[in-house]
């Protein structure tokens, strides 16, 4: 099987989701895709390796369902969308997994966050147009 | 005749809904990014629209891996929202208007766009959260809604320059519907953001004011970028910014900037509102 390479797979930390990720991780994400419905929720929670064989999850995507590494999901092929209806709901919002991604913790991640909107109001009262508060 | 009076933008992030469910818009943290908001209901509430056509991305609701639709209309009269995978309760059934959809489904696919037609379609945060931020939450919705939802969640996804195209032939679409209808168009999603891996945090707020200010004036600027050159700078979410050139294709060249604004960090994003209308 020959994948094509796409520019995209050199910027660093990042994970496109695109149909080599997809293929992949079909499974992983159908189980994930699953959790729309709140009697899945419930069987997974009640047996999570369980529900993963239900899913055809297996090998390494299976061992990074049960220890929640989501980093190791992602890096699998698991979307970030579909993974947020695993972790949100089990207490990891998305910035707790950005956080996690880069070994942080979530209060260090917000603030790195927060920084970005450093001397918002003056930038946006030079560039002028902007609505201001 | 139809006639597209303008567009708006918005961010869809889900914090956004739970920040409007919780009573939070006042809080320190929200004040800014909702009162920017205001300018830009008031133009809602005085133009009337009946028709808003919300351009989104669905998030694994409506639409699994298994199918996906570069590009899909809802042609129904009703659309649902439903759990997302967080049990939030789902808002009220949003109206729609067949008879449009189809319409310009048929009108599109004459021009080349050969859209996916859907007579079911769960909607999720993506098309809700920027209807409630720019009409409040009700359990009757004030307005008819089309959604066209386009595929930025897993690659290929469509280029800036199609998304443009994909305007061009909208407006074409509506204004030659036989029905007198005041159609607006929400471009949502954005600014720039990525949720996953170790870049997870990024927000490019030079990049985010340049794409406000080249899409409302020079949309033609954002159709050099490849997608791959996107995601760079804005962040491999911050890809959804290429639905802001479908409603700016809706429009006419040149219009007036009703409203413009920016926030950032909201949640994990950089978050734009613009206001834009046509010169009747």
């Amino acid at each position: 099987m020959t994948w094509t390479t796409h520019d995209y797979e050199n910027i660093p930390g990042t994970y496109v989701f695109d149909g080599k990720h997809s293929y992949g991780a079909y499974p992983l994400n159908k189980l994930l895709f699953s959790f729309n419905t709140e009697e899945n929720r419930t069987e997974f929670d009640a047996d999570p390796a369980a529900y993963c064989d239900k899913f055809g999850v297996e090998g390494k995507y299976k061992e990074f369902v049960l220890k929640k590494d989501f980093l190791g999901m992602l890096r699998a092929g698991a979307n970030i969308y579909f993974m947020a209806k695993m972790a949100i709901p089990r207490g990891t919002s998305v910035q707790d997994a950005g956080a996690q991604f880069q070994g942080i913790t979530t209060k260090e991640f917000q603030a790195k966050l927060l920084a970005k909107g450093d001397g918002l109001v003056e930038r946006l009262a030079k560039r002028g147009g902007y609505w201001n508060g | 005749m139809a006639k597209i009076i303008g567009g708006v933008t918005s961010s869809h992030i889900p914090a956004v809904g739970n920040a409007i469910a919780n009573n939070l818009t006042q809080e320190p943290y929200w004040k800014r990014f909702f009162d920017g908001y205001e300018p830009a209901k008031a133009w809602l509430q005085e133009k009337k629209p009946d028709v808003v056509i919300v351009v989104y991305n669905d998030h694994g609701l409506n639409f699994f891996l298994d199918k996906m639709p570069t590009f899909a209309l809802g042609c129904a009269d009703t659309y649902h929202n439903d759990d997302e995978g967080w049990a939030l309760k789902p808002v009220a059934p949003f109206k729609g208007d067949a008879a449009f959809s189809w319409h310009i489904a048929e009108s599109l696919v004459e021009q080349k766009f050969d859209i996916c037609t859907c007579q079911e379609m769960k909607v999720d945060h993506g098309f809700v959260n920027p209807i409630r931020a720019l009409y409040g939450t009700h359990d009757v919705w004030p307005v008819t809604t089309i959604p066209l939802a386009v595929n930025t969640v897993q690659h290929p996804v469509p280029t800036a320059a199609r998304c443009l195209e994909l305007g061009r032939a909208l407006r074409t679409a509506v204004e030659s519907y036989p029905a007198d209808l005041n159609v607006v168009i929400f471009g949502t999603g954005g600014l720039s953001h990525q949720l996953q891996g170790e870049r997870a945090g990024l927000i490019d707020v030079e990049f985010d004011l340049e794409c406000m200010e080249r899409i409302a004036n020079d949309p033609e600027w954002m159709t050099q970028f490849s997608n791959s050159e996107i995601m760079r700078r804005a962040g491999t979410e911050g890809i959804e910014t290429i639905m802001w050139l479908v409603m700016r294709g809706a429009l006419q060249s040149n219009v007036k900037v009703v409203h413009k604004h920016y926030h950032a960090p909201i949640s994990n994003t950089g978050a734009g509102v613009l206001v834009l209308e046509n010169y009747l």
